[in-house]
């Protein structure tokens, strides 16, 4: 426990040296797993841990998604509890990045994707024929890894939402919705004076907090949020970390992120996947004081990254 | 001597100074210890001479060929008698040109007078003498040329580098070509227009709400002096072109989208290289089958339902001018919106917007610049249209904006007037200059802002 | 605002939002249904406009070869022949074939059956059998156009007769001869063999096929040397500066300057300036370099980029000069593209038609030209003087160049592709 935190700790610092070494090893840590597992192991495998709670959010029973030939997520099955913040961890390729994704079915727009298995939002299918899209994704909002506000003002990124799903009966109750979630989003004293300037003027932490005011601005369930602060300085990631903190209070958030300290701060539970295999489920510090898997342990030992 | 023996004659000139200096460098080379001592293979030695002997003697019978009528015409008029070259310029350009047709042999002796009948043999006699100065102008040179290059072959010569250089010399000239071809389209454009300007007032041109160019030929003749404002012919033109935007723009834009983010991709690469037949299709083509087939249409339709339709109606064109426009505007719109960043479509699909809303709300606004840009392309490219109104819009200039009326455009008049036996200096002849000029620089302030409105776009996204 | 209230309003707008989603799909769908409808309805119309034009229609007549009535002397000459009369003789063939046709008005339309071409073909086919002179032979003669037209079936007898070029007794004439099995269909050899000609049946695109392949073939012998060398300049000579930016600057303008003003400009600078030949394609295929160069120039350009640069640096490490790697090295695998970019530009140059009615191609040809000064027209040109004559004849000439020129260009096109793929897939 003491040698986890003050791992954690020391790595803080350098966050941004991390993302490169992770890069640079990508490689060759990879070949290197290749040889430490068996293949028979992974086909059948069984996740270790805790992967199901009591207040289920969401809820994901033995998804497999396939892109066209590749098999990409095989047989997880996970739980989402209510206003927790899960992480999702795991080196490039695991696989992480598309489960995340089919939680809201931003993967129908991609050609030849392929899910099967449950998905439940409330005990509704996700998949279901039931199921309406724009409702889903209205539900369940998304950040993405680059801010990408739309080229329009600030306060046009914000209405945005309000706008097509006819939120506002006018305007007042437009302003009302875009000051709020600009606060939620704590952006507010930041850009209330300038709320017609691009939305693409402001810096990088910014605009990602503008993407976090948009989704929030339609009220949504859960966040998913994909990477949020990789492309982001130390300063702008720790300004993110503390609103995910406040935002927990209101919404479910599931974070996937290249970043075990990330997790580690922001996250009440993990979960470690590897190759489209979800390996490992537990509360955060379990998962990094006491990682039961050997391939857990690997990862956040810093062996691959 | 005929041009095409000077220009043999000079090529094989120039293959033999390429065998004298490679014959050289050997023998240089023998004298000084092998080929190793020369900084250059051989061939290039012969490169070189043969560039020396080509170039100069190519570059001189050039310059002789563009100067030499003017050099006659010069040495026939100083011969001609007070009285005659005191005559008005064009009569006199009447009478020159039946010396000329005369000296050629295109002419009756009988038409013509005793002064002219001299002139004419003394052009003759000229002409065969100049004929030989050039021949013998050109060897002369390609020879000074290659006895120069040639007396040069020593084993320092860096004849390779020497051989590069004018080699990078010819490349630059041939892309400085393109600054030339618009400086002679400005000049030729402009030198006539300011010709035209000095008869017919730029006030007058700009601002005349009538255009009749039946302007009598010479100053003498009876007829109606014509009138040259321009207004109709460009609310015509501006007429077919918005009624093909309106036909282009919809079409090929409403294309671009459902077949970049609605259509299967194996529909995508059917369908695309289909409809870019319609870009394929000569103009000529477009300006029969408008004059043929659509504007009979439109008449019997609009018929139909009690409406009075020209036969040669703004509408055919504009409609056939469309179509050919389409496949324009669609890969234009095509590669626009292909640049807004996917990331703009995931944030607005993930929000839960539709498709059509994250294309109307979010993609359309983002990519308004660009296609705003590839519009003003196609606007240029309707202006400058010339077939399709040649063959199926009006000649007579009518002040309308009733696209089931005959108009006429920029481009019909610049036919019309130039096409057929026209005297060279009429202000008739000169207008369609003047019509040539205004038509280059709209079209090119619309390309020069279209390109710049496009590329503003693309660095926006990169 | 609670969630509840969010959903119920989401979904109350749901129904509305997919009605207009489906509206804005079918919006595209019509959109490329249009542009499909036009292409279908434009190729249709010029097919069945011009399949016709293919075939040409022959009468067979007695004709009595009488050396006397033909004024043709005994052991005649080639002068006499061509002095000879088978204008008249084809008449009175006629004339036997339908005694009981009299009167002035009758008799012309009777003649107007046979075309004015027809003597020359007699004539032609007694000079190669001179020994025919004082028989009656039977002899196919070709079809006046409008009698054609009506044996083709496309004049109808329902349209009031002065609507209409053949008048009821030529139909008459022509159901009886058609009966008679006089009457025959051939491939029409006439319109690949021969010039322009005031009369639709004699009228052919040779001339200005010919006139076409000189034009572009002085076309491309300026435009793709000149286009490369300048690619090549532009690609990896130029250094950055001023002047290469205006050089670009001109070339991307040019590309979009409108093909007339390129006219104007052959018309100021190659015919009045320089005085050079008007309607010839030398002057033609000057101007049309001039349009196509920014074409060759870029897509060159574009795949001379597209070589590998570990190519430039092998050759170069090896210590070849600058020019010698671009020779040998960087100009063989640029070579395909280069020529796909130059065939696109030829095909435009072919189905271009304006500028060269500035400079005069838009003569009334009947000879091949022989040579690059002589004058002539093209084969797009050719189509824009034919599309102008009111008779049906021309129109159907005109959809029948059409669909030579067409088929030009679609094997031009398809020679671009062809290459292009080789070249993608090394």
């Amino acid at each position: 426990m003491m040698q986890g935190t003050e791992n954690m700790g020391s790595m803080t610092s350098v966050a941004i040296e991390a993302e490169t070494v992770e890069t640079d090893s990508r490689e060759t840590g990879e070949s290197r797993v290749l040889q430490l597992q068996d293949q028979d192991e992974v086909r059948d495998y069984v996740t270790i841990g805790a992967p199901f709670v009591d207040n289920a959010k969401m809820a994901a029973r033995n998804v497999n998604v396939h892109y066209g030939e590749k098999h990409a997520i095989m047989d997880v099955s996970l739980d989402i509890g209510k206003n927790e913040v899960i992480a999702m961890i795991g080196p490039s390729g695991c696989g992480k990045s598309t489960f995340l994704r089919t939680l809201n079915r931003m993967n129908d727009i991609i050609a030849g994707c392929r899910v099967d298995g449950e998905i439940t939002l409330d005990g509704e299918d996700v998949y279901g024929r039931q199921q309406d899209t724009v409702m889903l994704r209205a539900r369940v909002g998304m950040v993405f890894q680059k801010p990408n506000p739309f080229p329009k003002s600030i306060y046009e990124n914000v209405a945005y939402g309000p706008r097509i799903h006819g939120l506002a009966h006018n305007k007042a109750e437009l302003d009302e919705i875009v000051e709020s979630s600009l606060r939620r989003a704590s952006l507010f004293d930041e850009v209330k004076d300038n709320l017609d300037k691009p939305g693409t003027g402001l810096s990088g932490g910014q605009q990602q907090r503008l993407c976090i005011a948009r989704a929030i601005a339609v009220s949504p369930e859960v966040i998913l949020m994909d990477e949020p602060c990789s492309a982001l300085d130390p300063i702008a990631t720790a300004r993110i970390e503390e609103l995910i903190d406040e935002l927990k209070e209101k919404y479910t958030i599931a974070i996937v992120t290249h970043s075990m300290q990330q997790a580690a701060r922001v996250s009440q539970r993990t979960a470690y996947f590897h190759l489209g295999k979800l390996i490992e489920v537990g509360g955060t510090k379990d998962i990094f004081t006491r990682p039961r898997h050997q391939l857990t342990e690997n990862y956040i030992t810093g062996r691959f990254g | 001597m005929q041009t095409s023996t000077v220009l043999l004659v000079l090529v094989a000139l120039c293959i033999a100074s390429f065998f004298f200096a490679r014959r050289k460098s050997h023998a240089v080379a023998h004298g000084s210890g092998g080929l190793t001592t020369l900084h250059s293979l051989p061939k290039h030695y012969g490169y070189m001479a043969l560039a020396w002997a080509g170039l100069p003697a190519l570059a001189a019978l050039a310059l002789w060929s563009a100067l030499e009528p003017r050099m006659l015409e010069a040495e026939v008029v100083s011969s001609l008698p007070a009285e005659v070259r005191a005559l008005p310029e064009q009569q006199f350009g009447l009478y020159y040109n039946q010396i000329l047709g005369y000296a050629s042999g295109g002419m009756n002796a009988a038409e013509l007078d005793e002064v002219q009948l001299a002139a004419a043999d003394r052009y003759s006699a000229l002409a065969a003498r100049f004929s030989w100065l050039r021949s013998a102008l050109v060897f002369a040179v390609a020879l000074a040329g290659a006895v120069l290059a040639i007396r040069r072959v020593q084993p320092a010569l860096r004849a390779r580098n020497h051989v590069e250089s004018i080699i990078r010399w010819i490349l630059f000239s041939c892309s400085f070509l393109a600054v030339l071809t618009t400086l002679g389209i400005v000049l030729s454009v402009l030198f006539e227009a300011v010709r035209f300007f000095q008869v017919i007032p730029l006030t007058d041109f700009l601002f005349g709400l009538e255009w009749s160019p039946q302007m009598a030929i010479r100053s003498d003749q009876v007829g109606a002096s014509g009138s040259f404002g321009f207004v109709p012919l460009l609310v015509g033109t501006l007429l077919i072109s918005a009624v093909a935007m309106l036909i282009a723009v919809p079409v090929g834009l409403m294309s671009a989208i459902y077949l970049s983010e609605y259509a299967s991709r194996r529909f995508r690469t059917l369908t695309k290289p289909v409809l870019e037949i319609l870009a394929g299709v000569p103009t000529v083509v477009y300006g029969f089958f408008a004059a043929l087939t659509v504007a009979p249409l439109v008449r019997t339709l609009g018929e139909s339902v009690g409406l009075t339709v020209a036969s040669e109606s703004a509408l055919a064109a504009g409609v056939v001018m469309g179509i050919m426009i389409i496949p324009f505007v669609m890969s234009l719109s095509d590669d626009i919106i292909n640049a807004v960043p996917d990331t703009m479509r995931e944030a607005s699909l993930g929000m839960g917007a539709t498709m059509s809303e994250t294309i109307r709300k979010v993609l359309l606004p983002a990519a308004l610049p660009g296609i705003v840009g590839g519009i003003l392309l196609a606007v240029s490219r309707a202006i400058g249209e010339t077939m399709i109104v040649v063959m199926a819009a009006g000649l007579s200039a009518k002040l309308t904006a009733n696209p089931l009326e005959a108009v006429t455009t920029i481009t019909v008049q610049i036919v019309t007037l130039l096409v057929g036996d026209q005297e060279f200096d009429s202000p008739k002849t000169l207008a369609a200059f003047a019509l040539g000029l205004v038509l280059f620089f709209v079209t090119l302030l619309l390309n020069v802002v279209a390109l710049y409105v496009v590329r503003r776009y693309r660095e926006q996204y990169e | 605002m609670s969630n509840y209230d969010n959903t119920t309003l989401i979904a109350a707008s749901l129904k509305k939002r997919y009605a207009r989603e489906r509206r804005f799909q079918w919006y595209g769908r019509f959109a490329v249904f249009i542009g499909f409808v036009f292409l279908i309805v434009l190729l249709a119309d010029i097919v069945s406009k011009g399949m016709p034009a293919f075939t040409q229609h022959f009468i067979k007549v007695d004709v009595t070869l009488d050396a006397d009535r033909l004024g043709l002397p005994e052991n005649p000459t080639q002068q006499d022949y061509f002095g000879a009369d088978f204008g008249g003789v084809v008449k009175a063939s006629l004339r036997e074939m339908f005694p009981e046709v009299s009167g002035r008005g009758d008799k012309k339309q009777l003649y107007r059956l046979i075309s004015v071409g027809a003597e020359y073909d007699l004539r032609d086919h007694l000079m190669a059998n001179p020994e025919l002179v004082g028989t009656t032979q039977s002899i196919w003669l070709r079809a006046h156009s409008e009698a054609g037209s009506y044996l083709k079936g496309q004049v109808s007898r329902a349209l009031p007769e002065a609507d209409r070029k053949v008048k009821d007794i030529q139909m008459d004439w022509l159901d009886q001869l058609r009966r008679d099995g006089r009457t025959q269909s051939r491939f029409n050899t006439v319109f690949f063999t021969a010039g322009d000609s005031r009369e639709p049946e004699l009228a052919g695109i040779r001339a200005a096929l010919q006139g076409s392949f000189f034009t572009l073939m002085v076309t491309f012998l300026l435009a793709f040397p000149v286009g490369v060398m300048a690619a090549v300049y532009l690609e990896e000579f130029a250094p950055r500066n001023r002047l290469t930016d205006l050089i670009e600057i001109n070339i991307n303008n040019l590309a979009a300057v409108p093909s007339i003003v390129f006219g104007l400009l052959g018309l100021a600078v190659f015919i009045n300036f320089f005085e050079l030949p008007r309607s010839a394609p030398l002057v033609g295929g000057m101007v049309l370099s001039l349009m196509t160069l920014p074409t060759i120039i870029i897509t060159s350009r574009a795949s001379i980029q597209a070589v590998s640069p570990s190519i430039r640096e092998a050759a170069l490490g090896v210590g070849a000069s600058q020019l010698q790697t671009v020779l040998h090295h960087v100009l063989p695998v640029a070579m395909p593209g280069i020529l796909t970019g130059s065939i696109i530009g030829m095909a435009q140059a072919l189905g271009e038609s304006a500028p060269l009615l500035m400079i005069g191609m838009v003569a009334f040809i009947m000879d091949a030209p022989s040579g690059v000064t002589d004058p002539s027209t093209v084969l797009p040109v050719q189509i824009f003087l034919w599309a102008d004559s009111p008779e049906r004849g021309f129109t159907e000439k005109t959809s029948a160049a059409i669909i030579v020129l067409m088929g030009f260009l679609i094997l031009m096109n398809a020679l671009a592709v062809f290459l292009r793929r080789r070249f993608e897939m090394k």
